[in-house]
C-alpha cells in the first residue's frame, strides 16, 4: 500500500504575480487641510495641526488641522443656524435634491476617491474601489429618497428632525462611516458636526470638498478632524442634540456615561466577536472562502469581522487543511495593487495592539498558524493569523482584536455551539454556514446578534440596517430602520 | 360576635412565587381606614434573585409564538376584569375615589387588551424585506432585547404598573418590576392575577420597596439588557449605570398613561432588529450563489 502523504499547496513562491498598482496620479492631496466651518475652509483657532502618515510607506501625506473646544463651538453654531434658518425650513423634496448630488458627485470621483482611501488608511485598492466607495455613494443615494418621504416610514406619527447631530467614525471605513452617518441625518432634516479618525482624516475632507462643490447650504455639515479631545468637545457641547459613535465598546461607554445627565440622545455601533459557524453539511469550499472574507476583509479592521471560527468536530481536518491552504494564497502587501488581498494594518499602534494579543494568545496556549509571506519592509503589517485549539475562556476568544486574527474552536452539536456563539458580551453579527434551510433558520433566530450572514459573510448595503445586541451597541444604521435616530416622534 | 376578617400578608413576586423579601425587612403603609399593611423592603439579594428568574424564563417566552403571547397577555385581561372589584376597592383604600378607581382599573384592563393584538402584528408593520443591490434575500425584523427592569410610576400606581410592563412582555422580553412605593398594593395583587393567567413564571417579576435603595440594583446589574424608568429623580443615575454593559434605558416619566399608553412605538423601545443575509442564485444575471 502507498504511503500516504500530506499534500501542501506552495503558490506563493511558484507563481508570483506582477504587480498592478493602481495609479495615484490622477487623485490630488494638499499640503495642508483645514477645518469645514459654516461653509468655509479655516485653520484651527490656535493653528494647532498634525500628520497623516500612510500605514503602508509611512510616508506624510498630508496636514490636518486639529480641532479645539473652540473651533467645535463654531462648527455647533453654524450647525444650529444652518438648522434654524436653512436645513430644517426647506421644503423635504429640496434637501433630497441636495443628497441626491452628493451621491452623483461621489460617483462621478469615484476612483479618486477609492486611491485616497487606500494611501491613507492601508485598505486593499479593490475594496475601496468595490466597497467602500460605491457603497457610501449609494448610501447617500438611498437616504435621499426618503427625506420627503418620512411620513410613511412612522405610521401614526409625525416626525421632526432631532437637531444638530454630533458624529464620530472610526478609522476602519472613513468615507463610508461618513456616509453612513451624514446620509441619514440630512434626509431626516438634521444638520451636523461630523469628526473623522485621526489616523484617517483624508478622504472625509474631500468629502468636505465634495459637499461644498454641491452647494449645499454652509452650516448644514460641517466636519472637523482631531483625535479624542475633538470628539470629546463634541459630545459634550450643550447644543448638540443627538450623538452618533462607531468605535470602540470602551469609548462608547465612555459617550454613554458623559451624556447621562443631558437630553441628549446617542446611536452607539460599536465592537464585536462574532462567531462564524461551519456545520459539517456545508458547502466546504465556499465557507472557506467565507471564513477568509470575514476574517481578512480589510485585515480583520472591521467591528463585525468573523473572528471567531467553529467548525463541526467531524469536518475539523478537511476545513483547517483547506483555509491553511487558502491562507497560503492571499497576496498580503502594497494596498495600490489590485492584486493584493491584504492591506496594511491601519497604524503602529493598532498594530502593536495585534501583536500584544499574538502574544497572548501563545501564552495562552492556543496554536498560532501564519502562513509563509514576505511582508514589505516599510509600514504596519500582520501576516493573516490562525489560532488553533483556541477555547471560549481565552482571551483571544473574549476580546475584540481588530486585526487579521481568527481563533478556531470545535463543536459537536447544535445547542453547544449556540451557547458558545452567544457567551460574549458583544452582539454584533455572525455567520452560519450550512446547506440546511431549517437549520439555518434555528440558527439565525437563536444567535444574539444584529446581523447574521447565513453562507454568506461581510456583507453591506444601504436599504439594510447594521447595529448590534448588548455591549456592541444600540440603534441601527442603514434601511428603513437607520431613519428612527434622527427623528423625533409626535 | 362579630367575624374578624382575615388580612393579607403582601408578598413580592419571583420566578412565579411568592416569597416574602430574603432580607425579613418591610416599611409600613397605611391604609385610608387605619390599617397598617407590613409591605416587603426588598433588597439587592431579591432583586438579583429576580434578575436570574427573568433572565431563565427569557428563553422560553421569546421563543414562544407570538400568537401564544398574545392569547396570555389576553387572559391577563380576562382575570383582571374578573376580579375588577377587588382592584377597585383597593385603590380606594390608599385614597381613590370610586369614579377614579374604576376608571383606572377599566383603563388597565384595556392596556392588556390593547398589547394582546400587537405581539403578532409589530413585526409585519416595523420589520422590513431589504432590496439590497446584490443577489442576496435580506430581512430585518424585531427580536426582544432580553431582562428589561422596570421602576413603575408612583402614580397611577395599577395603570402605570400595567402600562409599563405589557409592551415590554408583548415583545418577548420579560422583566424585574418595582412597584409604586406608597401604593403597593394593587402591584402584589397583580402579580396574583399574573400567576393565575398562565404567564410563565419569571417572565414578570414584581418587587416592592424603596426606589432609593433598588434603582442602583436595576440600573448597574450586567445581565439586565435595558432598564424602563418612569419616575424622575434618579435617571441620571441610570443613564451613567447602564453605560457599564451599555443598556438601553427608556425614560417614561411625564407620561399620561390614560392617553399616551396605546402607543407601538413603546415597545419597539425594547426591541432589538436583527437582520439575516442569504445568497439567492442567479439572479439578474448575477454570478455565483455562495
Amino acid at each position: 500500500m502507498a504511503k500516504k502523504t500530506e499534500t501542501k499547496l506552495d503558490f506563493g513562491s511558484k507563481w508570483d504575480y506582477s504587480s498592478a498598482p493602481e495609479s495615484a496620479g490622477h487623485a490630488e492631496i494638499k499640503k495642508e487641510y483645514g477645518l469645514y466651518i459654516n461653509g468655509k475652509f479655516v485653520k484651527a483657532e490656535d493653528g494647532k495641526k498634525f500628520a497623516s502618515i500612510s500605514p503602508s510607506t509611512d510616508e506624510h501625506i498630508a496636514y490636518f488641522a486639529e480641532a479645539s473646544d473652540k473651533d467645535v463651538d463654531k462648527a455647533v453654531k453654524a450647525a444650529r443656524k444652518a438648522y434654524n434658518e436653512v436645513w430644517g425650513p426647506m421644503a423635504p423634496k429640496e434637501r433630497a435634491k441636495y443628497i441626491f448630488r452628493i451621491a452623483r458627485l461621489i460617483q462621478e470621483r469615484a476612483r479618486e476617491f477609492a486611491v485616497l482611501e487606500s494611501i491613507d488608511g492601508g485598505k486593499p485598492i479593490r475594496e475601496s474601489r468595490d466597497v467602500d466607495v460605491p457603497i457610501a455613494a449609494n448610501h447617500f443615494f438611498y437616504y435621499a429618497g426618503w427625506a420627503d418621504k418620512l411620513e410613511y416610514a412612522f405610521p401614526g406619527k409625525t416626525a421632526k428632525p432631532v437637531g444638530v447631530a454630533g458624529q464620530i467614525i472610526p478609522w476602519n471605513f472613513p468615507l463610508l462611516m461618513a456616509a453612513w452617518k451624514l446620509a441619514p441625518a440630512l434626509a431626516c432634516g438634521n444638520t451636523v458636526v461630523l469628526k473623522p479618525a485621526e489616523t484617517t482624516p483624508l478622504t472625509a475632507m474631500k468629502l468636505a470638498e465634495l459637499i461644498h462643490d454641491s452647494g449645499l447650504p454652509a452650516g448644514v455639515v460641517n466636519i472637523v478632524t482631531g483625535a479624542g479631545a475633538t470628539g470629546a468637545a463634541i459630545v459634550n457641547h450643550p447644543d448638540v442634540d443627538k450623538v452618533a459613535f462607531t468605535g470602540s465598546t470602551g469609548v462608547g461607554k465612555i459617550i454613554q456615561k458623559a451624556i447621562a445627565g443631558t437630553n441628549k440622545t446617542a446611536t452607539l455601533e460599536l465592537g464585536g466577536k462574532a462567531a462564524n459557524i461551519i456545520f459539517d453539511d456545508a458547502p466546504i469550499d465556499q465557507a472557506v472562502e467565507g471564513i477568509i472574507n470575514g476574517i481578512f476583509f480589510n485585515q480583520g479592521h472591521v467591528c463585525c469581522a468573523g473572528s471567531r471560527l467553529f467548525v463541526q468536530e467531524n469536518v475539523k481536518d478537511i476545513v483547517i487543511k483547506k483555509l491553511k491552504d487558502r491562507l497560503s494564497t492571499l497576496i498580503v502587501g502594497d494596498p495600490m495593487d489590485k492584486n493584493t488581498d491584504v492591506g496594511a494594518i491601519n497604524s503602529k499602534e493598532q498594530l502593536d495592539t495585534i501583536n500584544k494579543y499574538l502574544k497572548i494568545g501563545v501564552e495562552e496556549g492556543a496554536e498560532i498558524y501564519q502562513p509563509n509571506c514576505t511582508l514589505p519592509k516599510k509600514g504596519n503589517w500582520c501576516k493573516p493569523t490562525l489560532f488553533l485549539e483556541a477555547s471560549q475562556s481565552h482571551r483571544i476568544v473574549q476580546e475584540e482584536i481588530f486585526g487579521p486574527v481568527l481563533t478556531v474552536q470545535t463543536f459537536r452539536t447544535i445547542d453547544e455551539v449556540i451557547d458558545k456563539a452567544n457567551n460574549t458580551p458583544f452582539g454584533l453579527s455572525a455567520g452560519v454556514w450550512t446547506d440546511k434551510g431549517s437549520k439555518i433558520f434555528n440558527l439565525t433566530t437563536k444567535l444574539r446578534a444584529g446581523v447574521i450572514w447565513a453562507n454568506t459573510f461581510n456583507k453591506f448595503d444601504p436599504t439594510s440596517p447594521f447595529g448590534g445586541y448588548k455591549e456592541s451597541g444600540y440603534g441601527r444604521e442603514g434601511g428603513l430602520q437607520g431613519l428612527s435616530p434622527y427623528v423625533k416622534l409626535s | 360576635m362579630s367575624r374578624l376578617e382575615v388580612q393579607k400578608t403582601y408578598k413580592i413576586y419571583i420566578g412565579g412565587a411568592f416569597p416574602r423579601t430574603e432580607s425579613g425587612r418591610f416599611y409600613p403603609v397605611t391604609l385610608k381606614d387605619g390599617t397598617v399593611t407590613n409591605i416587603c423592603l426588598s433588597s439587592r439579594k431579591d432583586a438579583r434573585n429576580a434578575v436570574v428568574a427573568a433572565r431563565n424564563a427569557f428563553e422560553g417566552w421569546s421563543s414562544r409564538a407570538a400568537f401564544n403571547r398574545s392569547q396570555i397577555l389576553y387572559r391577563i385581561a380576562e382575570m383582571l376584569e374578573g376580579r375588577k372589584a377587588q382592584f377597585v376597592e383597593e385603590l380606594m383604600a390608599v385614597g381613590a375615589s370610586k369614579p377614579n378607581a374604576i376608571k383606572e382599573v377599566e383603563a388597565s384592563i384595556d392596556r392588556c387588551v390593547y398589547f394582546a393584538g400587537w405581539c403578532d402584528k409589530y413585526t409585519q408593520l416595523f420589520g422590513s424585506i431589504n432590496p439590497v443591490a446584490s443577489s442576496h434575500f435580506n430581512f430585518s425584523v424585531q427580536e426582544p432585547t432580553g431582562v428589561v427592569t422596570i421602576v413603575a410610576p408612583e402614580s397611577p400606581s395599577l395603570l402605570g404598573l400595567v402600562s409599563a410592563i405589557m409592551p415590554v412582555i408583548a415583545g418577548g422580553n420579560t422583566c424585574v418590576v418595582l412597584a409604586s412605593e406608597n401604593s403597593p398594593h394593587v402591584a402584589v395583587t397583580f402579580a396574583e392575577v399574573l400567576n393565575s393567567s398562565d404567564v410563565p413564571g419569571g417572565v414578570i417579576n414584581i418587587l416592592t420597596g424603596k426606589e432609593d435603595e433598588l434603582v442602583e440594583h436595576f440600573s448597574s446589574h450586567m445581565d439586565v439588557n435595558a432598564t424602563i424608568y418612569c419616575r424622575e429623580k434618579h435617571l441620571t443615575k441610570i443613564k451613567e449605570n447602564a453605560s457599564l454593559n451599555v443598556k438601553r434605558v427608556s425614560d417614561w416619566s411625564n407620561k399620561d398613561w390614560y392617553t399616551e399608553g396605546d402607543d407601538p412605538y413603546l415597545l419597539l423601545e425594547t426591541q432589538e432588529v436583527k437582520t439575516t443575509w442569504h445568497p439567492i442564485e442567479n439572479i439578474a444575471g448575477a454570478k455565483s450563489g455562495y
